[in-house]
């Protein structure tokens, strides 16, 4: 085949550019994180889950192993229904509880699992957390506060 | 009352007028699928077109790119900092230039730099009977001339717009890692913690493929319908500029909002 200038400055071009998807895909961004092959998905239900969204990282001890997939609404309980996939190189107890806790003081919500005693069984595909504790809300709390305050004020003559 | 009638037929004129080229590019635009199978099938005559399109417009993306990437790293540092959060300094130069600035600023840059010259290219053909020549020997000017300059275009586009964002990053990181002192490890991986390959990388390949596809066939019609004059073809010249960075900035929005919602 003959080959000319024109075709190598066309070729460095395309190589250049493939070199920048490669860059962009392994160097910039992350495929997702956990993989779905190797994951396992939990639900657990909350009375509020404050500002958690989809993707949101399940952490363990402050390590990811998780993330969250779906969010719904129980049409019957009117509790919030949240999916997990958690990677299956982590075996919890069964009896582990889930907590929805701020990374910072005005940071993005996660999961929190914390491990529970159970030493049979484990949270498999499709099982439920059972322990759950919801999103501190900060309007919640203040409310709360303020109760308590004027419940004091009305004790003292 | 007969000045108001008149501005009134006039815009209504403009209007019609408008109108009436869309048409006519939409028409266009199906001519040139319909041949751009044998002007695919020719490849030198598509690698001439790259060459042309995407090589040409290399330094001036990269080195756009590179300054684009500096000011973010400057600016988002100075911001991100007072909130005590100069780490998210890579996420904020990543997202911004995968998702928006990076497809955007190269299709105008590309507008401007190879759009222009394919309308000049195929303005003065026409002007100079080059278009009506090839007719007279029976080679369809569609398929020889339009489709594979539409197809550089097309092909072009994304792999520039990928090189931009990749300049600006690394442009993010000079300024942020090597000259104020981000850590380079916090960098890089809370950029990679919150840079999702198909959400972001991807969506903005897209957006650049369809900005490719709209930056082209502006540069392309104009040059085939323009008027085979001096004039004529330095009006349709401008016109690709206009017509394009319009066309890339509504097209951007449209785009962005369905493909970016918010993750619900």
């Amino acid at each position: 085949m003959k080959r000319s200038v024109l075709d190598l400055w066309v070729g460095f071009f395309v190589a250049i550019g493939i070199g920048a998807l490669l860059f962009l895909s392994l160097k910039v961004s992350s495929f997702s994180g956990i993989d779905q092959k190797d994951a396992y998905t939990v639900s657990a239900r909350f009375d509020n889950i404050g500002g958690l969204k989809v993707k949101a990282p399940v952490r363990s001890a402050g390590v990811l192993v998780g993330r969250v997939t779906d969010i719904r609404l129980d049409p019957e309980t009117y509790e919030a229904l949240v999916e997990m996939r958690i990677d299956s190189h982590y075996a919890f107890p069964a009896d582990s509880f889930a907590a929805i806790y701020t990374s910072g003081l005005l940071g993005d919500q996660y999961i929190g699992l914390g491990a529970g005693n159970d030493t049979e069984k484990r949270l498999a595909n499709g099982s439920d957390i059972k322990k759950t504790q919801s999103a501190v809300v900060l309007e919640q709390l203040i409310s709360q506060f303020l109760f308590n305050k004027s419940v004091e004020g009305q004790d003292a003559p | 009352m007969s000045r108001l009638l008149a501005m009134l037929r006039f815009l209504g004129g403009e209007v019609v007028d408008r109108v009436w080229r869309l048409g006519c590019a939409s028409r266009f635009f199906l001519a040139v699928l319909v041949k751009s199978g044998a002007a695919l099938s020719r490849f030198p005559l598509l690698l001439r077109e790259i060459w042309f399109a995407g090589v040409l417009s290399l330094l001036i993306i990269l080195v756009s790119g590179l300054f684009v990437g500096l000011v973010l790293g400057l600016q988002g540092y100075e911001i991100l900092q007072r909130y005590g959060s100069a780490q998210a300094l890579g996420t904020m130069v990543a997202l911004s230039l995968l998702r928006e600035l990076g497809p955007v600023v190269a299709a105008l840059l590309f507008a401007s730099r190879a759009g222009s010259a394919i309308t000049a290219e195929i303005g003065l053909m026409k002007a100079t009977e080059q278009l009506k020549a090839m007719d007279m020997m029976a080679v369809d000017p569609v398929a020889r001339v339009v489709a594979p300059r539409f197809w550089g275009g097309v092909i072009s586009m994304p792999i520039l717009a990928m090189l931009f964002s990749s300049m600006g990053i690394l442009g993010g990181w000079l300024i942020g890692v090597v000259f104020l002192g981000v850590d380079d490890g916090a960098f890089w991986s809370s950029m990679q913690a919150s840079v999702d390959f198909r959400y972001d990388v991807w969506n903005g390949v897209f957006k650049s493929v369809i900005f490719g596809v709209a930056v082209s066939l502006i540069a392309v019609f104009e040059g085939y319908d323009s008027e085979p004059t001096a004039e004529g073809v330095s009006r349709a010249i401008t016109r690709t500029v206009v017509t394009s960075a319009l066309a890339i900035l509504a097209l951007d929005f449209v785009l962005t909002s369905f493909m970016f919602r918010g993750m619900l």
